[in-house]
């Protein structure tokens, strides 16, 4: 493991013992709290909160799965046990507003805590990230990293069919004056990377290729060297598609808010 | 003997009707063998989706070749059917285009627009038949389009290519016998597409041209007819169907699952969150959960059945079809639809219904086929009549999972990990917080 220095990241009960209440929650998510390479996104956007002295926090050790993947796997009992508690436990802190950099969060967050009485004003950290460059609270420009670089940007189904998010992300990739390429299959007719609806848990059912394979060929045959996407479970498809293509050296998959801090130094 | 023709005529727009009324009926009790569902809110919203993607075609536009084609078939449709009326007020009361005195010269324009659509519909629909059968398109070729949908697909075609032929070549002869003054061929002006065909009928006896005009009249209005009857056991039938299922649709975010309430009572009085235990609202009788047979399905589900018009976009979009595994949103539409027509025929017959030993989920649809999708919506967006498979498909899971517990098993360990980890993975939930200091 790599020692980064400890962040400081306020957490939701302590602020709540001082009185406090942020302004805003930061839904880390399962795969943002676990999952080594979503850990760096989450220190990325942590980075760029601190930076832009926003009164925000965090759960901590009291945030717990939204229950996405047992809902989309079937099983509605485990996931409205899970809503419901989290929903206790939003409730019991007051939250108004929400920001997570997870889609599948997101979603159920958004349109489906409703229906269990829990109801927020939720937000995917790429639109978060967007607004924050429309009002000048974060200036990318200046960081140049990215500049001209070619970089080709995966919809994630829960972000763009689902929700109809499609510009946010590219808005941040040509503000930053990147050279953003479409692959053959993007927007509203974007191709999956496998893992939604619990995918990502199990092997994939039989057939003639992975669904992974397949997208990261047409990112692939955009030449770009970075692919950028904005979903814990994207980023693993994808990696794992670089990786069986052995393309490793020449083509990253980097999250929004990775470029977004990249650009910012931060 | 003068009014022969008029009885044969109204006895088979009667019988037409009687069997038309028939079917109706039938299609419409199938489709209430599905769940309640309310979907009568937001009427603006609704009636917004039915003109833009039911009149307006929105969602065809995607690709524009079909597109435009299809286009021309649907103006066509509706246009050429405003001639019917003057066909069966002709056929009843025994005249010959009865409007066109009434008409005028305008009478000469809307004949040349129906002509002009006549001939558009027929190279559309030529075009569509090498489409499926020469260049073999790849969405017209998949597993579950078996003999029967090809063979709809290319009689829908061939009918509309002959019924179109008929429209002109019974303007091709009014206008021969028209040009030599024949008692009652009232004069229409020259019609554009049908003149072509002129040279063909010229050199023909009256009797002749009299007997190819009043031919074509009859096997045009009585193709019609039978039109409308045959597609009521096609997949033709989203002509009609498309109208209330665009206005039905479901108005949410397509990333919303529909909570399930006889879950939600279960759940709060498992965490201790209700006191009357059933006492005040004891829940309506619960059903099962989730869905094995059509009954469980909600009439919306079925509606869609009824609409699905076989074209296979959602199908060419699925990210697992594309890969070769076994799921095709169209063919879950398609069984659908025909474990209802199966249940509903049987019904209708006082046979077992859905007590016949069979259901949706086993006998035609599998497992794999379900396991396989990523809920990515796909379909539900290449749908052109707002269609959604996945609703469907993620409430059979729901069935395996709670009534079955017959989910993948690699599924059934991430329920573990979320139930005694509140994580899909199995990592301390102490740990959870472990991202800061790294
Ligand atoms: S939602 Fe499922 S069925 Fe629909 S396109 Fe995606 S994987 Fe295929
Ligand atoms: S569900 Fe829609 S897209 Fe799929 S075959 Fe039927 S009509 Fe076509």
């Amino acid at each position: 493991m790599d020692e980064a220095p400890k962040l400081n990241v306020p957490v939701m009960a302590e602020l709540t013992a001082k009185n406090e209440s942020p302004e805003i929650l930061f839904w880390v998510g399962c795969a943002g709290s676990y999952d080594e390479r979503y850990q760096k996104v989450t220190r990325a956007f942590i980075k760029i909160l601190n930076k832009i002295n926003i009164s925000y926090a965090v759960l901590g050790t009291e945030e717990t799965c939204t229950g996405d993947p047992a809902r989309r796997a079937g099983n509605e009992f485990l996931f409205q046990m899970q809503a419901i508690a989290n929903i206790q436990v939003l409730d019991r802190y007051n939250i108004k507003k929400i920001v997570t950099a997870c889609p599948h969060c997101f979603n159920t967050l958004k349109n489906e805590y409703p229906d269990l009485g829990g109801n927020y004003d939720v937000i995917h950290h790429s639109v978060f990230l967007q607004q924050l460059i429309d009002e000048g609270k974060i200036k990318v420009k200046e960081g140049g990293s990215f500049k001209g670089k070619k970089i080709t940007y995966h919809d994630s189904c829960f972000l763009g069919r689902a929700n109809d998010i499609y510009e946010a992300p590219r808005k941040i990739l040509e503000e930053m004056d990147a050279h953003l390429v479409e692959m053959k299959n993007f927007k509203s007719r974007g191709l999956c990377c496998g893992a939604g609806g619990a995918q990502m848990f199990k092997e994939a059912e039989p057939g003639a290729e992975e669904i992974y394979d397949k997208r990261t060929t047409e990112a692939l045959a955009t030449g770009a060297s970075v692919i950028a996407s904005a979903c814990p479970f994207c980023m693993t498809m994808l990696s794992d598609g670089i990786k069986n293509k052995e393309k490793e050296s020449e083509v990253e998959v980097k999250d929004i808010a990775e470029i977004v801090a990249e650009s910012l130094n931060l | 003997m003068a009014y022969l023709q008029q009885i044969i005529f109204f006895v088979i727009l009667s019988a037409a009707g009687y069997i038309l009324w028939k079917r109706v009926t039938l299609i419409r009790s199938n489709i209430l063998l599905g769940k309640d569902l309310d979907r009568t809110d937001n009427r603006s919203e609704r009636l917004k989706s039915m003109l833009l993607v039911a009149f307006g075609q929105r969602k065809m536009f995607k690709n524009i070749t079909p597109a435009i084609l299809h286009l021309f078939v649907y103006v066509g449709f509706i246009v050429i059917n405003l001639e019917v009326l003057e066909f069966i007020i002709d056929g009843l009361a025994g005249t010959h285009r009865i409007f066109a005195p009434y008409l005028g010269s305008f009478y000469n324009v809307l004949m040349n627009i129906f002509e002009f659509l006549a001939a558009s519909v027929l190279i559309a629909c030529i075009v569509f038949l090498f489409r499926r059968n020469v260049f073999k398109v790849k969405r017209f070729t998949q597993p579950e389009m078996t003999s029967w949908p090809l063979l709809d697909a290319n009689l829908i075609l061939i009918t509309e290519i002959l019924l179109m032929l008929a429209i002109l070549s019974m303007n091709a002869t009014d206008q021969v016998l028209q040009t030599r003054g024949i008692n009652g061929y009232i004069f229409t002006g020259q019609l554009v597409f049908s003149s072509l065909l002129v040279p063909l009928f010229d050199g023909l006896p009256a009797g002749w041209l009299v007997f190819i005009e009043r031919f074509a009249w009859w096997f045009h209005i009585i193709g019609i007819l039978g039109f409308a009857v045959y597609i009521t056991y096609s997949k033709h039938l989203h002509i009609f169907m498309a109208f209330p299922n665009t206005w039905y649709s479901d108005l949410a975010p397509m990333g919303k699952m529909e909570s399930m309430d006889s879950v939600t009572n279960e759940v709060k009085i498992m965490l201790g969150l209700t006191t009357d235990e059933g006492s005040a609202q004891a829940p309506e009788e619960i059903g099962r959960f989730g869905v094995k047979d059509i009954n469980d399905l909600t009439w919306k589900n079925l509606m869609d059945a009824y609409t699905c018009t076989e074209c296979g976009r959602c199908t060419a979009e699925c990210p697992a079809n594309q890969t070769g595994k076994k799921l095709s949103p169209r063919k879950i539409m398609m069984d659908v639809r025909d474990r209802m027509e199966e249940v509903g025929n049987s019904l209708a017959k006082n046979g077992k219904g859905l007590d016949d030993g069979k259901s949706l989920l086993g006998d035609y649809i599998t497992k794999e086929e379900l396991n396989a999708c990523t809920s990515c919506n796909a379909c539900v967006e290449a749908c052109p009549v707002l269609i959604d498979p996945l609703q469907i498909i993620l409430e059979m899971r729901r069935y395996i999972a709670m009534e079955e517990s017959g989910s993948p098993a690699q599924w059934n360990i991430m329920f573990q990990n979320i139930e005694t980890s509140f994580s899909p993975w199995k990592f301390a939930p102490t740990d959870r917080f472990n991202w800061e200091k790294k």
